[in-house]
């Protein structure tokens, strides 16, 4: 008698706390970001196709199928050591077959050579490059990538890949200390 | 631990105070500039102002080149709140504007202006707040503001954002510490103008109503805190207090610490532990402004090292290149070894690139040490972990780790042992036994991790631009099929109306040539030709008109329904061939019928609109010319058609689009010139095709035979009639309207091109007779395309109309 009561008593209990659990399972569920989300947040996000891929997040997803993580020049060492991290696999070289690692450019259209043709438009993958048909085009720099997509495509070759100049913010210290020496 | 206001106040009652960690105790070397008073120089030929020398953003120019400038007239002009103005430190004309080396460590240009002074010095108008208690506080701050003042410690934080503080201000500390050596400008300037600073205080105290003031200045300058006592004495909420040298505690946080025991979040401001810093410089700037309305064109700047024969304090317009203070300190080049000037103090300035760097905002000092008195720095050793940078860390930090994780840039780490807590103090690199640059180390750490995060940004920003283009992308698409399709139904309709024009003609054509032929090869036609003729017109129709009255009235709806249902037909056509051809065994002479109406369809889909037109219009000729031969001819034709596209249907498997036109044409002749051996054709097309027509060629076969030819021609017209009528019910409404008309036009123009036929072309029979086999497998690859468009349903449907308008037939 008592032995049933007490698998009773359990049973409930457990159909209780179970019932609670569930609940707590969906009312307090973490949201986890997906790992393509997570690759596609390192990758550059130039969408220069270097990789192979129409765009970084393609890429993404196929690193999450187990593509290799070194096909992506813009972003180099530093994007391969955080995907490494991320993935769980060992750093590998940038793979050269995709490029090398370069500074950072920007597009720059000499606008008087422009003949308004809009295909490097067509092909900016970050709509950076403002203009009309046969209207003179230019890039907004602060909004291209450097993705070098445009060059092709320009059949006057008006567009020049230019590395961004450097000012006082954007300047690595290469200052050494200055010491004070005791005078006398 | 965190000390409430009473304690700190009982503390500094008691003159006791704290202390921060670490610090160094480097040699001082102000005695060199602090002995005599500051000296306003000569004003130089041109200044370079810059346009940038505070934190925040710079504002846009209001001036232009070649405009003469008044003293302290703004140069600049921004509404946003991080940005301060600047002005004409004297009066002169704008000679240039554009980059000039900076006063920054990199020396990169930014833009600046230059303005060529004259010996005038005017004034322009200003503005004093004599009266600021009775003002409005924003008013004051506004003031501030377009005075152009920012921190004049080092930082250049922009004081109006300081002076109006979102939260209560328990301690206005004023620092007049300057505890880097060399320096003595604002030891210098609290000893000839306490006053005035002192003025300066007491509008800070107005607007931020703090519960104490604490002027703070370190032991080494007991004159300047003998003044500042003097000048404060009447107050007993100004405190000042004299604090132990020692490097750095004029650091914005270890001065706090030292006076508060307050720490500073890292990445908070003083104002989170209820402090506001002022330096000293600021407040007599702030004075300055308000009393008499001049706007900051000028600061102390000390000219000291012993490379300068007369080193002294100086009143440095803003903008005065470097060269002219070095003539006013009398600097001796030969005294140093390598040429190197110092802006800023030993610990925390820089060198600077070339001689034309103008004084800023924030430039408190040139150094110009001699041979003797700096080393160049030393060749770097490894890290011996002796952890002497860990213990003079004035922020407690770890800098032997901090410089392991920047050296192998593993940014994580370095920020994880909070690395941008760093004041960048210089004095874990002048304790370091190693002459390791720590200080160098950390700075680019930082500045690869600003740079890092400045990418991460455009990073997001480009992704959220490509995705909303992938986006725009695909609806433009999307957008552009739909357009497209309506474009091609608009079109569809417009060739169903138009085509049917060019239809005619290349009907009338044919009716011609066939005419021609009827006219060579039979004599007896006059009069039947006449009627074929009309019959042409009509194709389907006149067949109907010879058989039943009733049929002719319906014939140019019939028309219609069978343009319409030509399309549909075709499609069906392919699967009805199959089912046809059960049926056709059946009821050879129905079948043949239905077949060529179908066939007719069937290739006019194939081809564009105007391809229609050209089979149907020919497969309507075509009757009439047999008409003329004979009846039986006409049926045989028909017949033949539709085993020629059944077997191009089945066999299917060749050249497709480029041969359906010729395919039509080939078929549509094939009848013609096969007219009256309308067994050969037969025979001709099974060789070719496969074995299922072969039922048909029999039914032809047997057809021909039957004295009820004539009555079975215009039984299989009628069919295809109706086989189109039904066709044409499947068909949208849009097309029968628009087709009705064009068939209408199509009736006339076949009558008259039918009627002028006669004079026709031989020509055509022989051509037709050589291309035909060419022709039949056109019209193959026609039935095929055919046959994959088709459905099962509408084969179905046709089929069902066929036995239907074969019944018809049988009725009428």
């Amino acid at each position: 008698m008592t032995l049933a009561l007490a698998l009773i008593v359990i049973g409930i209990m457990a159909l209780i706390f179970g019932a609670i659990l569930g609940y707590a399972a969906i009312r307090f569920r973490v949201e986890s970001d997906p790992l393509v989300e997570q690759i596609d947040a390192l990758l550059p996000q130039t969408q220069c196709g270097q990789c192979g891929f129409p765009g970084c997040r393609p890429y993404a997803e196929s690193i999450a199928n187990g593509d290799d993580i070194n096909k992506c020049p813009p972003g180099g060492d530093a994007t391969i050591k955080q995907l490494a991290e991320l993935m769980g696999v060992e750093a590998k070289p940038l793979d050269a077959a995709h490029g090398q690692e370069d500074v950072k450019k920007v597009a720059f259209i000499r606008e008087d050579e422009c003949i308004g043709c809009t295909k490097c438009i067509q092909a900016c993958p970050v709509d950076a490059i403002i203009g009309a048909a046969k209207q003179m085009h230019t890039v907004i720099q602060d909004e291209c990538t450097g993705c070098d997509l445009c060059v092709d495509p320009c059949p006057v070759d008006c567009i020049d890949m230019i590395p961004i100049e450097q000012n006082t913010s954007s300047w690595r210290w290469q200052l050494d200390a200055i010491p004070v020496k005791q005078v006398n | 631990m965190y000390s409430d206001y009473d304690h700190i106040l009982q503390r500094l009652n008691q003159g006791r105070l704290w202390d921060f960690h670490g610090g160094v105790h480097p040699p001082q070397l102000k005695s060199l500039s602090n002995k005599k008073a500051i000296e306003t120089i000569t004003m130089p030929k041109t200044l370079h102002v810059m346009a940038k020398q505070h934190i925040g953003v710079e504002g846009s120019l209001l001036v232009k080149e070649g405009d003469r400038v008044l003293k302290g007239q703004p140069l600049t002009h921004s509404t946003n709140p991080f940005s301060v103005p600047v002005h004409a430190p004297t009066s002169g004309y704008v000679r240039h504007i554009g980059p000039h080396v900076s006063a920054h460590p990199s020396g990169l240009p930014e833009l600046a202006v230059e303005i060529s002074t004259d010996e005038f010095e005017t004034w322009a108008p200003l503005e004093p707040i004599l009266d600021y208690q009775q003002k409005p506080k924003s008013k004051i701050v506004e003031a501030i503001c377009n005075a152009g003042i920012s921190g004049m410690g080092g930082a250049g934080f922009p004081t109006h954002i300081k002076s109006s503080p979102k939260k209560n201000v328990e301690f206005l500390i004023i620092n007049g510490v300057e505890c880097e050596p060399y320096i003595t400008s604002d030891d210098r300037l609290m000893r000839e103008h306490a006053w005035q600073i002192r003025q300066g205080i007491d509008i800070l105290v107005h607007l931020l109503s703090p519960k104490l003031v604490i002027i703070a200045i370190e032991d080494n300058k007991p004159e300047a805190i003998e003044a500042m006592q003097v000048a404060c004495q009447e107050n007993a909420k100004y405190r000042v207090v004299s604090i132990p040298t020692k490097y750095p505690a004029g650091g914005e946080k270890q001065l706090i610490q030292i006076l508060t025991n307050r720490e500073v979040p890292g990445n908070g401001l003083p104002i989170d532990v209820g402090v506001i810093m002022q330096n000293v410089g600021t407040c007599f700037a702030i004075a300055d402004a308000i009393f008499t309305g001049t706007p900051l064109i000028r600061r102390v700047v000390t000219l000291t090292g012993q490379a300068f024969k007369r080193p002294q304090n100086v009143w440095a317009p803003i903008g005065t290149p470097l060269s002219h203070l070095l003539e006013v300190g009398h600097y001796k080049a030969h005294k140093q070894r390598d040429r190197k000037l110092i802006m800023g103090g030993p610990m925390m300035g820089f060198e600077t690139i070339n001689d034309d760097v103008p004084v800023v905002k924030i430039t408190n000092c040139i150094l110009a040490p001699s041979a003797s008195e700096i080393q160049a720095p030393s060749a770097e050793q490894p890290c011996i972990r002796c952890s002497a940078c860990a213990d003079a860390c004035p922020a407690s930090l770890l800098p032997q780790q901090l410089f392991w994780h920047s050296q192998a840039k593993e940014y994580e780490k370095a920020q994880e042992q909070n690395l941008f807590d760093c004041i960048e103090c210089g004095a874990c690199a002048y304790v370091c036994p190693s002459e390791i640059p720590l200080v160098h180390y950390y700075r680019v750490a930082k500045a690869d991790i600003r740079t890092q995060e400045q990418e991460k940004a455009q990073a997001d920003k480009a992704r959220l631009r490509f995705e909303a283009r992938k986006e725009r992308l695909e609806r433009e698409q999307k957008e552009r099929e739909e357009k497209h399709a309506k474009a091609a139904a608009a079109r569809k309709k417009a060739m169903s109306e138009k085509g049917n024009d060019a239809k005619d003609k290349i009907a009338a054509a044919l009716a011609r040539a066939k005419a021609k032929k009827q006219g060579n090869t039979a004599a007896p036609t006059s009069q039947e030709s006449a009627q074929p003729s009309n019959a042409s017109v009509d194709s389907p129709q006149a067949q109907q008109i010879n058989s039943d009255s009733k049929q002719t009235e319906t014939s140019k709806q019939d028309k219609v329904a069978a343009a319409i249902a030509r399309a549909k037909a075709k499609r069906a056509a392919a699967k009805e061939a199959a089912t046809k051809e059960t049926s056709e065994t059946a009821k050879p002479e129905q079948a043949a019928a239905t077949a060529t109406s179908k066939t007719d369809n069937s290739a006019v889909d194939d081809k564009s609109d105007s391809d229609k037109s050209n089979s149907d219009k020919t497969a309507t000729e075509t009757p009439p010319a047999k008409v003329q031969s004979s009846k039986q001819e006409k049926v045989s034709i028909a017949i033949a058609k539709a085993k020629a596209k059944r077997e191009a249907i089945k066999k299917a498997q060749q050249s497709q689009s480029a041969d359906s036109e010729n395919a039509e044409s080939a078929q549509t002749d094939k009848p013609q010139v096969d007219t009256q051996p309308n067994e050969n054709k037969p025979g001709e097309n099974q060789p070719v095709d496969s074995k299922q027509e072969q039922p048909q060629t029999d039914g032809s076969s047997e057809e021909k035979p039957d004295p009820t030819a004539k009555q079975k021609a215009i039984a299989a017209a009628i069919a295809k009639a109706k086989a189109k009528k039904l066709a044409k019910a499947n068909a949208s409404e849009n097309e029968s309207a628009k087709t009705q008309s064009s068939t209408e036009q199509d009736n006339k123009a076949p009558e008259t091109a039918s009627k002028k036929a006669p004079t026709g072309q031989q020509g055509e029979k022989l051509t037709a007779a050589q291309i035909r086999k060419q022709k039949v497998e056109a019209a193959v690859a026609k039935a095929r395309e055919q046959n994959r468009i088709a459905k099962l349903k509408r084969a179905e449907k046709a089929a069902k109309k066929s036995s239907s308008s074969a019944a018809d037939k049988d009725e009428n």
